[in-house]
């Protein structure tokens, strides 16, 4: 207790070095993103954390950080500064930087005072290192953790933006699918395609699939899945769209489009879908 | 005990399920379908599960049963008004009912129903059409 103690009294009595020797190395040319936030930020946010951390070791001494309340202010601060640099787009290792940095200064500052004492200075320097250490796998852990929301966003966003259903005409709706099926996005177009058919009470429903890049075994039986659901509400389906070197594949692969209506062009598809319910096209004098 | 009428229209019969269907009920609307096929010279049969918010493997089984049994007794089922939640459901269990057909409504259902009949009664000219 007695040393940690003096850590405290050294990080404050040297508060003001120490931050400024940590700004020297984050304001160094080549290692400031000067591109990606401004010095006077940076240096603000330097000398907010600082305060926190020395106010931390004040309250509490011990080195294991993550179970004690002292440190709440820390971590959330830290927490808070690698999510807005991580959305800013800083690189992983710059955002770690931002505590390994710290270290310098600090080791240069207990070289300087603690020498007489070996045991008190290795003691100083591995409580030190220990609290940065865990500080810079907290930025590490937060830097993720946003960057993983980010992808998680625009997942659902794709997965939204992907699963369009267009009325065509009365009864005729279509769904052009774009991008690989799996299961998750063939659940959310089942599930479009049939309340849409319910909606504009549709007999038949055109599965473009042109912007499929591949159709496996596994994107067939998804398909057919849809298919079917759709043929129990009462709706023919159509497939169309389906480029040759798919259909050579599909066949490679044993699967059979049986009792599935299958057009090789989505205009194919629609014309098929026009004369089943009844409307005929016909080329009337132009009206340009 | 609780039953689910079947109404009889023209030559056909109809049938709307408006409770939830459990495995005795299912039974005793097979057995009284058979049977009122039989009575009525039925041609058709309309089943409307419209209000069916829950399909278990059972009555998706009994669905197809009684279309085969309809089939065999020379009358044509139509299943009209089924739930995207329950069409999924039944694709997810394997039950995708091949050989019952299906229409998104009553008025869609009847119009299949009226259509096989006619092209029945064409019996002379092969009545092929669809």
């Amino acid at each position: 207790m007695e040393k940690a103690k003096t850590l405290y009294a050294l990080l404050s009595g040297h508060q003001n070095e120490i931050l400024r020797q940590w700004q020297k190395e984050q304001l160094a040319p080549g290692v400031l993103r000067s591109d990606l936030i401004s010095p006077d930020e940076l240096k603000q946010q330097m000398e907010d954390f600082l305060r926190y951390l020395v106010e931390a070791v004040k309250k509490d001494e011990t080195e294991d950080m993550s179970s004690l309340e002292a440190w709440k202010e820390v971590r959330s601060f830290l927490t808070e500064i690698s999510k807005t640099q991580a959305k800013k787009g800083f690189l992983p290792s710059e955002t770690s930087m931002f505590i390994f940095s710290l270290k310098k200064p600090i080791f240069q500052l207990l070289q300087s005072y603690d020498t007489e004492d070996l045991e008190k200075f290795a003691s100083d320097l591995w409580k030190v290192n220990t609290l940065l250490d865990q500080l810079g796998l907290l930025t590490m852990e937060s830097y993720l953790k946003s960057k993983e929301e980010i992808i998680r966003r625009q997942q659902e966003e794709m997965l939204e933006l992907s699963t369009p259903v267009v009325k065509i005409w009365e009864q005729v709706v279509a769904v052009p699918l774009i991008g690989t099926l799996d299961s998750a996005r063939t659940q959310m177009v089942m599930e479009n395609l049939l309340q849409e058919i319910v909606r504009v009470s549709a007999t038949i429903a055109i599965i473009d699939i042109t912007g499929v890049p591949t159709v496996d075994t596994l994107v067939a039986q998804h398909l057919f899945k849809t298919v079917s659901a759709a043929r129990l509400m009462g709706a023919e389906c159509v497939i169309s769209g389906i480029r040759p070197q798919i259909a050579q594949t599909m066949v490679h692969l044993g699967v059979s489009f049986q009792d599935i209506t299958t057009k090789a062009t989505l205009a194919e598809a629609i014309k098929y879908a026009f004369s089943r319910v009844g409307y005929r096209i016909s080329k009337g004098e132009s009206t340009k | 005990m609780e039953r689910i009428p079947i109404l009889k229209m023209g030559k056909f019969l109809l049938v709307s399920i408006q409770v939830d269907m459990h495995d005795r009920l299912a039974l005793t609307l097979q057995d009284e379908l058979t049977a009122r096929i039989v009575e009525e010279n039925a041609k058709g049969v309309l089943i409307d599960i419209s209000a069916l918010e829950m399909v278990d493997s059972f009555i998706g089984r009994m669905l197809a049963n009684i279309a085969t049994m309809a089939r065999i007794l020379d009358a044509e089922t139509v299943v009209v008004g089924m739930q995207p939640e329950v069409a999924i459901t039944m694709v997810e269990l394997g039950l995708s009912l091949p050989g019952v057909r299906t229409a998104l409504n009553i008025e869609k259902g009847m119009e299949i129903l009226n259509s096989l009949l006619q092209s029945e009664t064409q019996d002379g000219t092969e009545g092929s059409e669809t």
